[in-house]
């Protein structure tokens, strides 16, 4: 039995003129233990799949269990067994450390002893704030805390909506291993995300954009689907370049990356036609390396189709 | 059990370290005895006024030194004619001028009649209104005392008003008007707010996932305020025994229930406006223009009921704080017992009631 | 030809009750130069920023933005800088036309000007039928993009972005660098600050700000040598880990 099984799943929602499709027949399994990460940007429909999921909307089409359990005959049910931190911060902010975590845990009909070991890792590192109003921690220490606030009634499958967004990098990362440790923990993990970098985090991902589901797989399996040679090129005058590779029939498509632009060049093309190419815009120091395609490629590429 | 009982002590967390919000809160009552006893009465104190006094007798005098010596009144010039009354008034120093007819102890004596001519400035309406009221309650007073021993051959009308209030003191109307204004403030608005912030904060979110029962939440969130309602009533009722001299007619316990029983009528409409809100603005804004306002207008306490137009004494009867407002004046104004109430008290519980439902069939257990 | 500096601080601080935020920077930007302000949450970027467009006084050192002195010239700063961050930009109540000609005129721009430069505009983002359109109704990556547009739309010679890519697609994201490149280009400075390390890589010069001070300012590349690291992630992750303050 899957932890998480969607079968196409649809939210509309009603504006004044028309009728949107949040979440369109959207359909994907979780294995139990497996982090499952739904990449996308603002807008594709990644909280309103996660609120149907927790019973908190209902949905306008298809069907879904969570660990066996019907999101919408079995809400009571679910509201047992998962844990979720919603995209804002959402812990009162006048209660400290300790009270937030104590009352969460009597909510859920437990206690913070029954599952410390649980929380250990996370909550040793904000223990020494737990007299602290929550409403006073940094971002990274708010984090951690809702991060135990979902966890402290062991749920069977955890939903973490955008925990890292407008969190800088080094939070990024540590929220990320703490992430990993749970995963030993056999506890099955969603999480959403616009950061296409972390998708390489998740053991399987499902890329999202504007309510459908672009493509779904292990971060290595959609990246080898991704037939195209893709090579980067650098010169000295960086924007120049993009608007002649831009405006170059063998270039399929080009956008910067990084501190290179991406290139993917059409079946007939090859990168020496792209070396002749630029060499006749009279552009310096090119330097031209084939590459690997990443996750955010791949994304642009779905994007596009 | 415990889950509530761990919410109810989360909601007094919230409450005690808001402490400017928990200030307002308690000391608003407070405030508002102080600002309508002693500040915003429609009482008048010390008002000028003057005389004509065309018979210069000793019952012209008396009356005179009687109305100088009421709080009301301070006699400020006495006048030779007419023409002088104008003058005086288009200077704007006398409220009111007392005009005796020649000869006024002479038909007193005689006729058992005599006439005195009140003119009052009537720019300010109100004030002229209570001014000649207080000054015919006044002379009215002092021919009682006059003709003490004689049998009187007409009976003195004083106004229906004045029955249970025979000093006219503005206390006795608003002392029930503030405790009706208090309890919608804290109950209902306070309630509405605080389910909402929890919306607009997204903690609801996580309560909605949680095993945690709605009936619940709702209590929960109710407790702490009607636990805050009743200390407001008891300092409403103290400030008024002690400091405005409004006695408790009736019984105290009654009249304390009866306090509850709008509070719970209170908190089942907070509770409905934050069900069919989404953010603090709203919430308070309804509370204000759906509660306060027809508590402050309706309910009789600011603005007489018997007077207004047909739609809005219709209109009137919805509002909750109408029935406690004559709840209390009856019971400790007129100290009255509660068979005189019982319809009121029905009225108001079945508000209560229907509101309560009301406001749990609309809790969503869902977003949107 | 080395281009004018047109931001130049030397040792600016701020402090705050017993806590300094900024730390005695010193930094210049070229005219035409798009420059990363990177730090993390409570480094002190929002600060440094804040005082650079003379919102917030400086409790000591120098600094000037297009000439004009941060103590002083307040209202000078401005009006030769556009301003936009990822929470406001627009009012999404308004048509797209209606926010363009409120900018323009709180700017004092002509009506010609306004005009003119809202034909321009609308065609350049290739929204000309969604002139009068509701902000509201657009997609997120169509009003970043017109939220910049808008933010240089009087011709600014610095335009400031905090953290203006947040949440949207690649593709999006992209465009959205391009019509920074071509506001480059026309020599507008761009000072962008970003949780996107790869944007990082998308700017003339980077400075990373560590615990209100400037720990690094350099190219990308150069800085990549320096941290001896592959990516511009690296290097922020070696920097940042330094940091001793939580933010705030």
């Amino acid at each position: 039995m899957s932890a998480v099984s969607v079968n196409k799943l649809t939210k509309l929602y009603h504006t004044k003129k028309e009728r949107v499709k949040a979440v369109e027949e959207v359909s994907f399994e979780v294995s139990k233990g497996e982090l499952f990460g739904i990449i996308g940007p603002d807008g594709a429909g990644k909280t309103s799949l996660f609120r149907m999921l927790t019973t908190l909307l209902l949905p306008d089409g298809g069907s879904a269990t969570v660990d066996g359990s019907d999101i919408v005959k079995d809400v009571k049910a679910i509201r047992k067994k998962v844990g979720y931190m919603p995209g804002r911060f959402s812990l009162y902010q006048d209660l400290t450390v300790q009270e937030n975590l104590d009352f969460f845990a009597t909510i859920f009909n437990t206690t913070v002893i029954e599952n410390y070991d649980l929380i250990k890792d996370i909550y040793v590192q904000i223990e020494p704030f737990k007299t602290r109003r929550a409403g006073k921690l940094s971002g990274g220490m708010k984090q951690k805390l809702a991060l135990c606030c979902a966890l402290i009634h062991r749920p069977v499958v955890l939903f973490l909506d955008e925990p890292t967004t407008g969190v800088d990098a080094v939070s990024r990362k540590e929220f990320w291993d703490m992430l990993k440790r749970l995963k030993d923990q056999a506890i099955t993990i969603l999480v959403s995300t616009p950061y296409m970098d972390e998708a390489a985090l998740c053991d399987r991902v499902a890329l999202m954009q504007t309510g459908r589901i672009l493509s779904t797989g292990t971060p290595t399996s959609i990246i080898s689907s991704f037939a195209s040679n893709l090579f980067t090129v650098k010169a000295e005058k960086m924007y120049p370049l993009l608007c002649d590779l831009e405006a170059w029939d063998g270039a399929r498509d080009s956008y910067s990356f990084g501190e290179f632009h991406h290139v993917i060049l059409n079946a007939q093309y090859d990168v020496g036609q792209l070396r002749t190419y630029l060499d006749s815009k009279a552009h310096s120091n090119v330097e031209i390396h084939t590459t690997q395609p990443n996750i955010e490629d791949c994304f642009m590429q779905l994007m596009q189709n | 059990m415990k889950q509530f009982i761990s919410f109810v002590k989360k909601e007094f967390y919230h409450i005690l370290r808001d402490r400017r919000t928990l200030f307002i809160l308690l000391g608003m009552p407070i405030v508002q005895i102080i600002i309508f006893g002693f500040a915003l009465t429609n009482e008048v104190k010390n008002a000028k006024f003057a005389i004509l006094d065309q018979s210069g007798d000793i019952a012209t005098r008396q009356i005179t030194d009687e109305l100088d010596a009421s709080r009301y009144f301070d006699l400020a010039s006495s006048l030779k004619n007419y023409e002088e009354i104008e003058h005086l008034f288009r200077q704007g120093k006398v409220k009111l001028v007392v005009v005796f007819p020649p000869s006024f102890n002479s038909d007193l004596q005689h006729f058992n009649s005599a006439q005195i001519q009140l003119v009052a400035d009537a720019s300010d309406p109100n004030t002229a209104t209570t001014l000649t009221g207080y000054a015919t309650t006044i002379i009215k007073d002092y021919q009682l005392r006059l003709l003490h021993d004689k049998k009187l051959p007409y009976t003195i009308n004083t106004t229906a008003r004045m029955l249970y209030n025979s000093q006219l003191k503005g206390a006795y109307s608003f002392v029930p008007g503030v405790m009706a204004m208090v309890l919608m403030l804290v109950c209902t608005m306070m309630t509405a707010i605080t389910i909402v912030r929890e919306k607009e904060t997204g903690t609801m979110e996580i309560m909605l996932v949680s095993p945690i029962q709605p009936l619940k939440i709702i209590i929960a969130k109710a407790v702490p305020y009607l636990l805050l309602s009743i200390i407001n009533i008891a300092s409403i009722l103290l400030l008024s025994v002690f400091v405005l001299d409004v006695p408790i007619k009736g019984n105290l316990l009654l009249l304390i229930s009866e306090g509850i029983l709008f509070t719970l009528t209170c908190l089942s409409f907070g509770l409905l406006i934050s069900s069919v809100t989404e953010s603090q603005q709203t919430a308070m804004f309804i509370s204000l223009v759906g509660m306060f306002l027809p508590t402050v207008m309706l309910s009789g306490f600011m603005f007489p009921i018997e007077n207004m137009p047909l739609p809005l004494r219709i209109i009137s009867r919805a509002v909750p704080a109408k029935w406690f407002y004559d709840i209390v004046k009856s019971v400790m104004i007129k100290g009255l017992s509660f068979q005189y109430v019982a319809k009121e008290t029905i009225i108001l519980a079945g508000m209560t009631v229907f509101l309560l439902a009301l406001s749990i069939k609309k809790f969503k257990t869902r977003l949107a | 030809m080395e281009a004018e500096n047109i931001i130049t601080t030397e040792e600016l601080t701020k402090r705050f009750a017993g806590f300094t935020a900024v730390d005695a920077i010193s930094f210049n930007v070229k005219k035409g130069e798009i420059f990363g302000f990177l730090g993390a949450n409570g480094a002190g970027k929002t600060t440094a920023m804040r005082m650079l467009c003379g919102l917030s006084k400086p409790t000591s050192g120098k600094a000037t933005i297009a000439g004009a002195d941060v103590y002083k010239q307040t209202e000078q700063i401005k009006k030769s800088i556009g301003y936009m961050s990822q929470k406001f930009s627009l009012y999404e109540d308004l048509t797209v036309k209606e926010n363009i000609r409120f900018y323009g005129g709180i700017y004092g721009k002509t009506n010609a000007f306004i005009k003119e430069k809202t034909a321009f505009l609308l065609h350049q983002l290739n929204i000309e039928n969604e002139a009068d359109k509701l902000v509201a109704s657009l997609p997120l990556g169509w009003k970043q993009k017109l939220a910049f547009s808008v933010a240089i739309f009087h011709e600014p010679q610095i335009v400031f972005l905090d953290e203006p890519t947040g949440g949207v697609d690649p593709v999006t994201r992209r465009e959205f660098w391009n019509l920074i490149y071509q506001a480059s280009e026309r020599g507008i400075t761009i000072f962008v600050t970003t949780h996107y390390m790869d944007e990082a890589e998308y700017c003339n010069r980077v400075s990373i700000m560590v615990d209100g001070k400037i720990e690094a300012l350099d190219t990308p590349r150069g800085l990549k040598e320096t941290y001896n690291a592959t990516t511009m992630d690296d290097v922020f992750l070696q920097l940042a880990r330094k940091a001793t303050r939580a933010d705030v």
